[in-house]
Formats: C-alpha cells, structure tokens, sequence
C-alpha cells in the first residue's frame, strides 16, 4: 500500500497507508487528517478539500483539470502546487506523497 | 405594504425533497406555497451539482441532478405550487388558533395551517473569504451582494472572483465607481464568454483595474475600509485601494434562523418521529436532509418517502375529521383527474 503524509497546519505530520484507487481525500477522511473538510463529499462542489502538494510532488501528480480549476477559485491561499484532494486518486507511483493542509479551507 | 398569502401548507425549501412535497400533497388536494432564498428551484441539485449523474433515485438508472430537478417541476405542475424565490424564511409563530404566521426577509407574510421545513442543509449563503478581520467591515464596506447600486457611487470598489457574479457586477458598478479593480488570482475567467471580452475591453480602454492575485489582507479604520492588499503571483503585495469590496466565493448552506422558532434540534438537525415526520411542534414538520432519527439516510429517496407520509399527516391538521382513502395514481380516477391525466 502506497504511504501518504499528511502535513496539518501547525502539527504533527501524519503517515498513512492509502488504499490504491481511493481518492487523497477519503485517505485523509478515514484517518481523521484535521482541516481537510471535504463538504461536498468529493464532488468538486465545495473546495474544503484544498491541499498543497509537496513541490517535488508536484510535477508527478499533476495539474488540476479545468473543473478543478474552477473549483479552486473558491479555496483559500491558492499555490502554485494547489489540488483539491478529492480530485487526485491513489495509485502505486504515490507512494511518499506528500502533502500538506491550508490552515483554513474558505 | 406587505404581501400576506394564505393557504393550506408553506413548504420551507425548494429542493427536490421540498419539491416531492407538493405532489404528495396535491393529491390529497392540499395547496402550497414554496420559499427559498435561491433564484430557482432544485436546492443542492441545482446549485453543487447540476450535470452530475444521479445513480439512486428509484426506477431511473441514471439522471442528472437537474435533469431530477426539471422533472419533478413538470410532475407538480398540475398542483399549481406558488414559489416565492430570493427571501429566507425569519419568523415562523404559532398563533392563538393553532395556525402560523410566517414572514420573509422580503416582507412577503404567510397564514398557513401547516409548515414543512425542506431546508435540506439550511440556507444556501454567500461564502465569507478567510481573510483576517473581514466580519469588522462586512455591512458597511464590505458586501457580499448589491441591493442598490447607488451604494457604489464614487466608491473605489474591488471585486473579487472570477465567476460570473463577479464579472456581472464589474460590468455593471463600473460606470459609477471612482475607481474599479478586478482581483482575481488567476487570469482565466469561468464566466460567460462575452463578459469576459467586455471586462477585457474595459481593462485594455483604461477604465478598470485587473489585479491577478489573493486578497490576503484588509486595511481600514473601524468599520471602513481603505485598501486590501492582494499578494500577487510573484509573492509581491499590491495595495489596491477599496472602499468598497464584493467578495464572490461561492455558496455555502447555513442553518440560518431556524434555529430560533422554537423547534427542539439534535446538532443543527430538526429531530423528527419517523411515522409523521413532525417535529416537536404539532403542525410543523421537517423532511429531506434537515431531519434526523434514528437511522437516518440524507439520501432524495429518503426525503421523497418523508413526504408521502408527511403528507397524510399534514391532511388530518387541514381537513380534521375527513377520511383519506388510500389509492393509486395507477387506478383511482381521483387522482388522475387531480393530475390532469386524459
Ligand atoms: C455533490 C453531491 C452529490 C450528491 N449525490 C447524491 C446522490 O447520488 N443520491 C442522493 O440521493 N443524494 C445525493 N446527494 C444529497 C442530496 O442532494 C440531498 O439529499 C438533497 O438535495 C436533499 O434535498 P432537500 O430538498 O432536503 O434539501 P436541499 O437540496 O438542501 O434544499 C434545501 C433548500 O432550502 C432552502 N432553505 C433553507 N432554509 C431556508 C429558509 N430559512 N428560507 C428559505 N429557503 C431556505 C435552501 O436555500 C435550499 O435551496 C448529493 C449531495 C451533494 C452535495
Ligand atoms: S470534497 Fe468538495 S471539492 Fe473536494
């Protein structure tokens, strides 16, 4: 199982195994990753989702697509390296991603 | 002056719960009047995920949410429903005869002998930017809305978003304002394609500013603001001055007042029996995602099966004494003269 690391605004990082073909999101969910709010349940609709993936990360998870996109207008603190994390599934190649979460979702 | 309507039920909500409702209803001849602070019906439907497919809604393999919506509006329209769209409902009492007086923050009045709250997750209200001492200013600079346009007048206005509200209202405030800045943190717009070229004209004529970038903080006095400070994509900070800011985020549900008529909730949800769904006030009921007990389900389906018995309830309240046959659309003549069915 590919290991995620979650970084919480001002805390203990925390490490977990992510079930391939689940969604970053739902990884953080079930294992009670604080300040990933997910409203909308991993629709896209809400932007409480929002992460910043580690920048060496980055280049291997990808840029959002254009919903995603949108979608992000409406998080807060948007980067360069901003996905919303129920838009990017597990796969094998993830294992050690790392990312970390805004201190607010808007 | 104000409106006042009466009528049999005041349905709180027009989503497809809210919606079901009145089918329900209709056929056992109860009228309805329907309220929601959107523009439009379909609730979440509508407004999160309109081109989503739906895969559980019983007898329909799949559908999309405001293809749902679209379809329910065809199959109440033989009841005539009265929608009342853009006002929350703030005041539900109970009068000295059992009844309820209801009012809206549009001022429109309801005399009604049964409430069915169809609020689903609450009111759908703009979303607040996480930006540090907003609250301070909200009402007096900053807005999440424009009633009067006259308001912007001569104002240094900023508006933020990249949507169609935002561009919208660019658009629009533009001729007034002293001075009027479009901040938005990236420089591609969801909005309509022929907004967009406006907004570009007027950039490219000298008329307002585009500022790409994040609002991450406010300046101003009390209750007045003077500029906000948008840090751009180069990690430098503008200062855009503002006296006016219409920050468009997007929508998000609140409870909203229903917390202060009276009803007794369990963690923001109205608790409910599962034969009626009323709630602990005789007369009002709750059906769809505002409602809870035990083993509840915040599923349409669910919500569309509340109704059905809701309903048979709410017919006991308005025609006491009158026996309610059970029948089938399929058969019974009476319904289908109800439903307009040849
Ligand atoms: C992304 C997403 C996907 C979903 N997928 C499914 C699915 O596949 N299957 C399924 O069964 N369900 C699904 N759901 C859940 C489903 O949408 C809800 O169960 C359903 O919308 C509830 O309907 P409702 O009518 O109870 O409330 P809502 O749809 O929430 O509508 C309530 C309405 O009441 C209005 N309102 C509230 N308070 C007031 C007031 N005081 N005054 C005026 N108006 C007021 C609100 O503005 C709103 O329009 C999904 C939800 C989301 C967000
Ligand atoms: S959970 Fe709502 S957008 Fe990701």
């Amino acid at each position: 199982m590919p290991k995620i690391t979650f970084i919480p605004y001002r805390q203990e990082e925390i490490v977990v195994d992510a079930e391939i073909g689940a969604t970053v999101m739902e990884t953080a969910v079930r294992n009670g990753v604080p300040g990933i709010e997910a409203e909308c349940g991993g629709a896209c609709a809400c932007a409480t989702c929002h992460v910043w993936v580690d920048p060496s990360w980055y280049p291997k998870v990808g840029a959002p697509q254009p919903m995603e996109e949108d979608m992000l207008d409406f998080a807060w603190d948007v980067r360069a390296t901003s996905r919303l994390s129920c838009q990017m599934k597990v796969t094998e190649e993830m294992d050690g991603l790392i990312v970390e979460v805004p201190e607010r979702q808007a | 002056m104000s409106e006042v309507h009466t009528t049999d039920v005041v349905i709180i909500g027009a989503g497809p719960v809210g919606l079901f409702a009145v089918f329900e209803l209709g056929l056992l001849d109860l009228k309805a009047h329907v309220i929601d602070i959107l523009d439009r019906p379909g609730g979440q439907c509508t407004e999160l995920y309109p081109e989503k497919p739906i895969y559980d809604i019983p007898g329909h393999p799949v559908v999309g949410a405001q293809q749902l919506v679209d379809n329910l509006m065809m199959q109440i329209r033989p009841f005539g429903p009265t929608f009342h769209f853009s006002q929350q409902v703030e005041t539900v009492e109970r009068l000295e005869d059992g009844t309820f007086r209801l009012s809206t923050d549009a001022g429109t009045e309801f005399h009604t002998k049964v409430v069915v709250i169809a609020a689903g997750g609450g009111s759908f209200q703009p979303k607040r930017p996480p930006v540090p001492g907003i609250e301070a200013y909200e009402g007096s600079s900053v807005f999440y809305a424009v009633r009067k346009i006259e308001a912007f007048r001569g104002e240094d206005v900023v508006i933020v978003g990249g949507g169609d509200s935002a561009l919208d209202w660019t658009l629009a405030l533009q001729p007034v304002a002293r001075r009027l800045a479009l901040v938005h943190r990236r420089d591609d717009f969801r909005g309509a394609p022929h907004s967009v070229e406006k907004m570009r004209e007027l950039v490219a004529a000298g008329a307002i500013d585009l500022v790409i970038g994040q609002v991450g903080e406010l300046e101003g006095e009390g209750q007045t603001l003077a500029a906000a400070l948008v840090k751009t994509a180069d990690g430098t900070v503008k200062r855009v001055p503002a006296t006016r800011m219409l920050p468009f985020f997007g929508l998000t549900m609140k409870l909203g007042p229903i917390a202060d008529w009276g009803i007794h909730l369990h963690e923001n949800l109205i608790a409910v029996d599962t034969e009626k769904f009323e709630t602990s006030e005789k007369g009002i009921f709750a059906i769809g995602d505002i409602n809870t007990y035990p083993g509840k389900l915040k599923l349409i389906l669910s919500g569309f099966h509340e109704g059905a018995l809701m309903a048979q309830a709410a017919k006991r309240i308005v025609d006491p004494g009158k026996r309610v046959v059970f029948q089938y659309t399929t058969s019974s003549t009476a319904l289908q003269r109800k439903l307009g069915v040849q």
